[in-house]
C-alpha cells in the first residue's frame, strides 16, 4: 500500500466533499438532508478496486465448470477406448466389414457393418416420414392456425416429446405392428417387384415399423424447434413480401422458409441425432437380424443401440468390449452428422449475420 | 402508369378502436402527396388502408370507399394481391429480405409473380436499381447480401424492389425516419425522379421534407389520445405551409402543437 491512502480514508474524503456540495445546493434548491449520503457516482478521490470480489469468484467458478466438460469428455473417451481395444484385438474377423455378432465365442467374430447399416436406414426412414409432416405442422402453428388453437396444439406436441421411449416401443410392438403387417402384405402384393417391398415374409417386425415409431418420436423435436424458428421471422419481412403482392403461401416461401432454413436444418439434425441413438423402441420393434438389406417390410433390421440393449445382459468381457466398440462407431456417426449440419448452417452465415 | 386514388369517408378500425374517422381526399396521378401530423394521428393507418395492408393485422377493417381510377379497392371480388402489386409500399425501416442478395431482392416481386426468364429479370433488376439511384453503387456486387448495405442504400434497394413490379402508386411510410441526412436527401432526389412515372404518397414527420418534396399536403390530427385521427386540412403544399386555413394546421406547422 505504501503512500496510497486506504479505501476508508478515500470514503471519508468523499463524504466530506459531498456534504459540502449538499449544503451549497441545499441553500439554493431547498434539498432534503438525505443528500448527505455520497452519490453513487462518488465524490472525492477515486477508490481502489477490490482485489477479491464476487467478480473473481464467479469467473473462477464458470471457468471450472467450462473445463469440467472437457475433462468429462476426455475421461469417457479414454474409458471407452481402453475397453474396446482388447476386444477388437481378440476379434478374428474385420470389425468394419463383418456382419455377424458372436463376440462371446472362444474365437470371437463380430463386425459393425449390419448394425451401422440398420441404424442409418431406420433413422433415414424416420426422417423421410417425419420431416415433411413436422414442417407442415410447424408452418400451420406459426402462420395459419388462430392463436387460440395454436397454443394448446403446440403444447400437445411438446407433450408427445415427454412420452418415454419404452412406451413408444411397447405401443409400436403391440398396437402398430398389426396394421403395419397388413399394409406390408398389401405393398408386397402390388409393389413386390420393387426390391424394398419384395420378399416372402413374414412381415411386420420390420424396418418400416421401427422407422414409423422413430418418426413419431422425432416429430415433436423437429416440429417445436421449426415452429420457434418460423415464428422468429421478422414481421417487417413478412409485410415486405405481402406488400409486393404475395399470397400467404408465397410470403411463407419468400420470407419465412429461407429465414428459418438454418434453424430447420439444425432441428432435423437434432431429430436425426435422437433417431440414431434411440435404443429401446427399436429393440422392441425390429426383427433383429444381422444382414444388410434395403427391404423395408420383411421381419428384420437391427441397430447399434438396440443391439447393445439386447445383448449386453449375456455378454462376457470381450462381448462388452465389442459392444463398447460399437458404441464408439455410433458416436462417430453422430459426430459426422453434427459436423455436416454445422457446415451447412455456417455456409450461409454471411447472409444471416448481416441480417441482424 | 400512375393512377388516381380517391378516398371518400374512409374510417379504419383496429377491432373496436377507431383509428381514423371519415377521411376524404383525392390524389392526382404523378404527384407527390405528403401526409403530416403528430404521432398516433392515423396517417400511417390511412396509408396502409390504401393498399389493404391494414387488414393484415388481426381484426383490422375499414369503412367507406377507396378507389383507384374509379375501381373500388375493397370490392369483395378484387384480388388483394393484385391491389398490392398495383399499389406498392416502402416501409419505415429498410426491410430487404435478409436471406437474399441485392439482385434477388430487386427482382423478388417479379419472381413472386412468376417471371422466370433470366434475361427479363436481369433487365428489370438493372432498370429498377438505376431508377432507385443505386445501380452505380452496387453493380459490382449484386450477389452480395442485401442486408449488408448501409441503411440508406437498403432503403433505396427496397424502393427498387417496390418499383421493379411497375406499380401505379407508391406509398412510403416515413421512408427516411431511420436514415441520416445525406441518405434522406438521396431519397428525396429519388422521389422527384419517380414522380414522372408514379403517384407517390408519403407519410413523414419531417415538415421540411413535406415542404420540399410534395405537391399537396394533408394534415392529420387527433383531439386527444383514444380519439380517432381526422384529416384537418388538405391542400396545395405551398398553401398549407404559407397560409393554412385551419388554426390547428397553423399551430402544428409553426411548432406550437404536436
Amino acid at each position: 500500500m505504501g503512500d496510497n491512502p486506504s479505501r476508508s480514508v478515500n470514503a471519508t474524503a468523499g463524504d466530506l466533499g459531498v456534504t459540502n456540495n449538499g449544503h451549497a445546493q441545499g441553500a439554493g434548491s431547498g434539498m432534503s438532508p438525505s443528500s448527505f449520503e455520497p452519490p453513487l457516482g462518488g465524490g472525492g478521490a477515486l477508490p481502489k478496486k477490490t482485489r477479491f470480489s464476487m467478480e473473481t469468484g464467479f469467473r473462477g467458478l464458470s471457468t471450472a465448470a467450462g473445463s469440467m466438460v472437457l475433462v468429462i469428455i476426455v475421461a469417457i473417451a479414454v474409458f471407452l477406448v481402453s475397453k474396446a481395444v482388447p476386444a477388437l484385438q481378440d476379434n478374428t474377423a474385420n470389425f468394419l466389414t463383418e456382419k455377424t455378432w458372436f463376440p462371446n465365442d472362444t474365437e470371437p467374430v463380430f463386425g459393425i457393418a449390419a448394425l451401422a447399416f440398420g441404424t442409418l436406414l431406420s433413422s433415414v426412414i424416420a426422417l423421410i416420414i417425419a420431416v415433411p409432416i413436422a414442417l407442415a405442422i410447424a408452418l400451420f402453428l406459426s402462420h395459419y392456425a388462430p392463436k387460440r388453437l395454436a397454443t394448446p396444439l403446440g403444447f400437445v406436441i411438446d407433450l408427445l416429446a415427454a412420452v418415454p421411449s419404452v412406451v413408444f416401443g411397447l405401443w409400436g410392438r403391440d398396437v402398430l405392428q398389426q396394421p403395419v403387417r397388413e399394409f406390408s402384405v398389401w405393398l408386397n402384393h402390388y409393389f413386390g417387384w420393387l426390391p424394398i417391398f419384395g420378399g416372402e415374409g413374414p412381415f411386420g417386425q420390420s424396418i418400416m415399423l421401427g422407422g414409423l415409431v422413430l418418426a413419431i418420436m422425432v416429430l415433436p423435436i423437429v416440429t417445436s424447434l421449426s415452429r420457434e424458428v418460423f415464428q422468429q421471422t421478422p414481421g417487417m419481412n413478412e409485410e415486405a413480401a405481402l406488400a409486393l403482392g404475395a399470397t400467404r403461401w408465397e410470403m411463407i416461401r419468400t420470407a419465412v422458409v429461407p429465414y428459418g432454413k438454418p434453424g430447420v436444418i439444425a432441428a432435423v439434425m437434432l431429430g436425426l441425432g435422437r433417431a440414431l441413438g434411440e435404443t429401446i423402441a427399436l429393440a422392441l420393434t425390429l426383427g433383429i437380424t444381422f444382414n444388410i438389406s434395403f427391404n423395408l417390410i420383411q421381419n428384420g433390421g437391427n441397430s447399434i443401440a438396440a443391439n447393445i440393449a439386447n445383448t449386453f445382459g449375456e455378454a462376457n468381457s470381450t462381448g462388452r468390449g465389442a459392444l463398447i466398440a460399437s458404441g464408439l462407431v455410433l458416436f462417430a456417426i453422430t459426430l459426422v452428422v453434427n459436423m455436416t449440419a454445422r457446415a451447412i448452417i455456417y455456409r450461409r452465415r454471411e447472409f444471416r449475420d448481416s441480417a441482424a | 402508369m400512375a393512377k388516381r386514388i380517391e378516398a371518400s369517408n374512409v374510417s379504419s378500425y383496429y377491432g373496436s378502436f377507431k383509428a381514423i374517422d371519415s377521411v376524404s381526399m383525392a390524389v392526382e396521378p404523378k404527384t407527390i402527396t405528403a401526409l403530416i401530423g403528430p404521432s398516433g394521428c392515423g396517417k400511417s393507418t390511412f396509408l396502409r388502408s390504401i393498399n389493404r395492408m391494414h387488414e393484415v393485422l388481426p381484426n383490422a377493417r375499414i369503412e367507406g370507399r377507396l378507389t383507384i381510377d374509379d375501381q373500388n379497392i375493397y370490392d369483395p371480388d378484387v384480388d388483394v394481391t393484385a391491389v398490392r402489386r398495383m399499389i406498392g409500399m416502402v416501409f419505415q425501416r429498410p426491410n430487404p429480405f435478409p436471406t437474399m442478395s441485392i439482385y434477388e431482392n430487386a427482382v423478388a416481386g417479379l419472381k413472386l409473380n412468376g417471371v422466370k426468364k433470366k434475361a427479363v429479370l436481369d433487365e428489370a433488376a438493372e432498370k429498377s436499381l438505376r431508377s432507385a439511384n443505386l445501380w452505380d453503387e452496387v453493380k459490382d456486387r449484386l450477389d452480395r447480401p442485401g442486408a449488408g448495405l448501409s441503411g440508406g442504400q437498403q432503403q433505396r434497394l427496397c424502393i427498387a424492389r417496390t418499383i421493379a413490379v411497375e406499380p401505379q402508386v407508391v406509398l412510403m411510410d416515413e421512408p427516411c425516419s431511420a436514415l441520416d441526412p445525406i441518405s434522406t436527401l438521396a431519397i428525396e432526389d429519388l422521389m422527384f425522379k419517380l414522380k414522372d412515372r408514379f403517384t407517390i404518397i408519403i407519410v413523414t414527420h419531417n415538415m421540411q421534407q413535406a415542404a420540399r418534396v410534395s405537391d399537396k399536403t394533408g394534415f392529420f390530427s387527433i383531439d386527444k389520445t383514444g380519439d380517432p385521427g381526422r384529416l384537418i386540412e388538405y391542400d396545395d403544399t405551398q398553401k398549407i405551409f404559407s397560409n393554412p386555413t385551419q388554426k390547428k394546421t397553423e399551430d402544428y406547422i409553426t411548432g406550437r402543437f404536436g
